[in-house]
């Protein structure tokens, strides 16, 4: 069964819970609902052999309601097929870990909380990974600055303003073409 | 300190030749820098070129400076080589506290120096944020070249260190 038909498959299974798909050069996505991300991941796991959780990521739409979406990249070295779930987060949800179905997605929701802030409902050991504990920002979060905020805990940790004088990676998030958007050596805004 | 003129060495001619009169200060830093011992505080790329310096092609025991120990206490310069992200930058410093003096510092590289490319929450902009730096060395990584380039500096400004005077000051008090 290849990718196509497997998110038929998943199409019958879940019905209304699938909410779209998607296929964009050969790459298979499947827009569900948060509640049914979890069991359609553990559908997957083991009806449809995807045995290894590629990665899992988040994305930030500020000014958008849902705010947060998480995307899933699975993969299966018995068919070798690559499938891709994402779920907007609804306001003050917390998401399903999935960590006891894939064990290395533990570390994944640990950056995500760490960098954005994403809380994760049943996850076994929900502490920062870069960051220190106690680090009071969520760093990818669209509103926090390139350069960084000030930041003091005596003895562990401490962080300041970056100086970006014109930096050499300024980003413009939300600009209106991806030449504007490309981070780049200009004034900041 | 002078010697007053009339003082003489006791004069044996045997052994005419084999002393060599000169000040403590430039003694106590010829043996200094000839023998510095380098904690390599290796935090990315930078350390790769550092180490490369170390080995046969660069080869920094020519210039007395192979000895790098991995224990802060037995060191007498921090190569401070690589990204000091501020998760990183207090390990630095209590590393760096546990160095006996009289000790150095060189921050090698873009990153060390002032954080590079890196302007971001993540990284500490430049090291002489949190310790003294004695050595900048421009590069992202700098070549080998350049730190041996640095290193040979450090050396130069040791030679110029009134080092008796700075680090023997009670002594120094108490003979006066």
């Amino acid at each position: 069964m290849n990718a196509a038909q497997m998110v038929t498959a998943l199409k019958e299974k879940f019905g209304e819970a699938v909410l779209s798909t998607t296929e964009f050069r050969g790459e298979q996505t499947l827009q569900v609902t948060l509640a049914s991300a979890k069991p359609m991941l553990k559908y997957c796991r083991d009806e449809l052999n995807f045995d290894y959780m590629v990665d899992i990521s988040s994305l930030d739409h500020m000014g958008q309601e849902p705010r947060f979406e998480m995307v899933y990249e699975i993969y299966g070295y018995g068919h070798l097929q690559h499938l891709r779930i994402k779920a907007q987060i609804p306001d003050d949800e917390e998401v399903p870990t999935v960590s006891d179905i894939w064990p290395t997605a533990d570390w994944h929701e640990r950056e995500i909380w760490d960098m954005m802030g994403i809380k994760f409902a049943g996850h076994p050991d929900l502490r920062r990974i870069l960051m220190w504990e106690g680090y009071p920002y969520f760093p990818l979060r669209k509103d926090f600055p390139l350069a960084g905020k000030p930041s003091d805990m005596p003895e562990v940790g401490f962080t300041n303003i970056a100086p970006m004088a014109d930096g050499p990676f300024v980003t413009s998030a939300g600009a209106a073409d991806t030449v504007a958007r490309e981070p780049r050596a200009k004034r900041a805004e | 300190m002078v010697a007053p003129a009339e003082t003489h060495a006791a004069y044996d001619s045997k052994i005419e030749g084999n002393v060599v009169f000169t000040k403590l200060d430039s003694a106590v830093n010829w043996m200094r820098k000839n023998s510095l011992w380098p904690m390599p505080m290796g935090l990315a790329c930078c350390a790769i070129e550092m180490m490369a310096s170390a080995c046969s092609r660069y080869d920094l025991s020519r210039f007395g400076m192979e000895v790098m120990r991995f224990s802060p206490r037995q060191a007498d310069v921090m190569i401070v080589a690589g990204t000091v992200t501020y998760k990183m930058a207090l390990a630095v410093k209590r590393v760096w506290d546990q160095m006996p003096e009289p000790k150095w510092c060189i921050a090698m590289g873009a990153c060390a120096s002032s954080g590079g490319m890196y302007r971001s929450y993540a990284v500490l902009q430049g090291i002489d944020h949190l310790i003294p730096v004695d050595i900048y060395i421009s590069g992202c990584p700098p070549r080998p070249e350049a730190l041996l380039e640095g290193l040979m500096r450090l050396q130069r400004k040791i030679e110029g260190e009134h080092s008796v005077m700075d680090q023997k000051k009670e002594l120094m008090n108490e003979l006066s």
